[in-house]
């Protein structure tokens, strides 16, 4: 295993050491030391590593992920493992918002909670978040999951396209196009499938499905007011 | 009183109300919905026709027109990357995206670029194959929509254009209609096939100044800080934006007047929203030089640039390069009177098409349609837009030569004269004749 210390590298060192990895990989273990809150930790990483982050992340922590599988033990900051792509990204605390935002792929894991806006955009990621989610979750999500074991904040869901979204605790409110929908055979197989991969030990049946109504995929006069 | 006989009494139309403001009236009447279009502003504006350059005679020497050089080759992005962007002409293709244009004509337009060696740009909808295989140097655009991005792109693009927006709609995202959400690019953007597409205006995970330059970083980092980072607004509060813009972190602005063109926004959007190209560029400059990085951070402006006097009028204002869309798809055959028939079965006309959203172009450029699209041949499209690009730059040179100047950044807004009042506001160059620029000095 590889010790990347922070107060004594720079981000820039730590993410190029992890870059030249994806040519050739010498060293699939990584931990990284104090990294105090610094943005773009990890980021744009292209190999199966394993990388421990001790402490808190910034922003983007992970971002553009590929293969690695990278676990905060801390909280993270804004839009963690942005655009992620495949791997794992897990965070033992708490994430800001955005986190998972346009994620085409692979699994993301708040063991603590997660600020507004979580998988807005998402685009194939799945995203179990062990707490609640905040406001607007979901916003635009185009396709994957999102597994909440707690709450669900405002607008869940709003404008949202094929996201399966599965929430266990109180939904505050569902956004515009967003409906509950019926809990098949089908979905508690997916949902316990994902609760597995997040290693989250939840009853799948205590959960309420939540989907795209469909109605605003096409311009129609009826619905001008969600325009 | 008149002499031209159709002006009779009882028919005078009104200035206020006239035929295509009651036309809208009742096709909003009709339908119940804005009208969603392409094109870019059509209303009229000050514009570069409203300026003409001081050639050279007594004062100034002008350059030889065949032997004595002026230079047109650019650097772009020399500020943070390792690998700037060195263009031959500073006439750039601006990011039009594919599924707005179809898979030929984006290859068309790397062809034609990498002929006249210039970039070309992705666009709302990811990076394809043909585009990357044919453009020597490719800008890809990072937008809030966020469609078919990914690291491995990332990587092989030659610059990344963080994009905030656009002058046809500063404020507004992309729109992209059903009937050109096609298998492939309802694939490449993850996304239902033949939905109307509504892309989002703002950034996904950061707002604000603040955060943007945390992800400008964040590219850097991703990509090894080899290239560089554009940044492009529509042109609003530029003064004000090209300075958050440099503060954030920038290689190089693009900033596009509201005459710029889309392939799907409200035309109350097109219409209403931004100011003119002519009005951006001192604003942008200014903010520049105030910050000592006018020519470290170089400026990139779009929004009606036609030919070669619009470029060298734009360089002149202190303009790096300048950027084209609508121009280069005419230049392609968009709008080619030889379609008028086909035009006009769409309720149309050669020279007025403007439902780039419809996808049944008849040019096969705004278009997904294979039948459609088979019709623009990528080779002959590239040719014609190589052309045209050195008649820009051809026409650039001589006016540059006839101010005296070796270089086309060398041409100065002391250059320049207005022809109205409102130009000589807004560009702040003088009223022709007269040393007055109004707003400035008396
Ligand atoms: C068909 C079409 C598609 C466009 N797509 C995009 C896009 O995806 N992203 C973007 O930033 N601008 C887009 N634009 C705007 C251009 O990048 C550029 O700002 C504008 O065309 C410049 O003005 P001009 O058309 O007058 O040259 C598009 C423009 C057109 C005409």
């Amino acid at each position: 295993m590889k010790t990347i210390d922070l107060t004594s590298s720079t981000v820039r060192d730590l993410n190029q050491a992890l870059h030249e990895q994806a040519l050739e990989c010498t060293e699939r273990e990584w931990a990284v030391t104090n990294p105090k809150g610094q943005h773009n930790l990890a980021v744009g990483l292209d190999q199966k590593l394993a990388v421990d982050i001790h402490g808190h992340a910034g922003y983007f922590c992970a971002g553009m992920n590929k293969k690695a599988h990278i676990v905060v033990h801390g909280n993270a900051g804004q839009g963690l493992a942005e655009n992620m792509m495949s791997g794992t990204v897990r965070v033992k605390g708490d994430a800001s918002q955005a986190a998972g935002a346009t994620a085409q792929g692979g699994l993301l894991v708040i063991e603590g909670n997660a600020g507004a806006r979580c998988g807005i955009s998402m685009k194939g990621v799945d995203i179990v978040v062990k707490g609640s989610v905040g406001h607007m979750s979901c916003f635009m999500g185009q396709s994957g999951s999102l597994v909440v074991c707690g709450d669900a904040g405002e607008a869940l869901g709003d404008s949202l396209y094929e996201v399966h979204i599965y929430v266990k605790g109180e939904v505050k409110s569902l956004g515009a196009d967003c409906i509950e929908k019926d809990m098949r055979a089908e979905h508690i197989e997916e949902l316990s499938g994902l609760l597995n991969r997040a290693g989250v030990d939840e009853d799948p049946a205590a959960f309420r499905r939540y989907g795209s109504a469909r109605q605003l995929y096409t311009f129609k006069v009826d619905n001008a007011s969600a325009y | 009183m008149s002499n031209d006989n159709s002006v009779k009494t009882g028919l005078r139309e009104s200035a206020t109300f006239d035929r295509n403001t009651m036309a809208e009236i009742r096709r909003a009447a009709d339908t119940g919905i804005y009208d969603i279009r392409g094109f870019g502003a059509k209303r009229k504006l000050p514009h570069f026709d409203d300026l003409l350059f001081l050639g050279a005679s007594m004062s100034r020497y002008p350059l030889e027109g065949y032997r004595e050089k002026c230079n047109t080759s650019v650097t772009l992005g020399d500020r943070f990357a390792k690998k700037p962007i060195v263009l031959d002409i500073p006439v750039t293709i601006a990011g039009m995206s594919f599924g707005a244009l179809s898979a030929n004509a984006k290859e068309a337009l790397g062809r034609g670029a990498s002929i006249a060696g210039t970039s070309t740009t992705t666009g709302d909808g990811g990076m394809t194959p043909e585009e990357r295989g044919q453009s020597k140097k490719l800008v890809y655009q990072y937008l809030p929509s966020r469609y078919g991005m990914n690291p491995d792109d990332l990587r092989k693009a030659d610059a990344i254009e963080v994009v905030l927006g656009q002058g046809a709609k500063p404020g507004g995202g992309g729109m992209l209609l059903g009937q050109k959400i096609t298998d492939r690019v309802a694939q490449m953007r993850n996304l239902p096939k033949g939905i109307d597409q509504r892309s989002a205006c703002r950034h996904p995970d950061w707002t604000g100044p603040d955060d943007l330059a945390i992800k400008i970083q964040e590219l850097r980092e991703i990509t090894d800080w080899q290239v560089p980072i554009y940044i492009k607004v529509g042109a609003t509060r530029t003064y004000y934006d090209v300075k958050l813009a440099v503060k954030a972190g920038a290689d190089v602005i693009v900033v596009d007047g509201m005459q710029g063109g889309t392939a799907a926004t409200q035309d109350v959007f097109i219409e209403h929203v931004g100011i003119p190209t002519l009005a951006a560029i001192p604003q942008a400059v200014q903010a520049l030089k105030e910050m000592g990085m006018h020519r470290k951070v170089q400026l990139i402006v779009s929004g009606g640039i036609r030919n070669g006097a619009d470029v060298a009028k734009c360089m002149a204002l202190g303009a790096d390069a300048v950027a084209i869309g609508t121009a280069a798809l005419v230049a392609l055959g968009c709008n080619d009177p030889r379609w008028d028939e086909e035009y006009q079965k769409l309720g149309s006309a050669a020279g007025f098409y403007d439902d780039y959203q419809e996808g049944k172009d008849p040019a096969g450029i705004s278009t997904q349609d294979p039948e459609l699209m088979k019709r623009l041949d990528p080779v002959e499209g590239g040719r014609r837009l190589a052309n045209y690009l050195r008649v820009l730059t051809l026409e650039a040179q001589t006016l540059a030569r006839a101010c005296g100047k070796n270089d086309l950044r060398n041409l100065e807004p002391e250059d320049l004269v207005a022809l109205t009042v409102e130009s000589a506001a807004m560009a702040r160059v003088p009223l022709a004749g007269t040393s007055w620029i109004p707003g400035q000095s008396f």
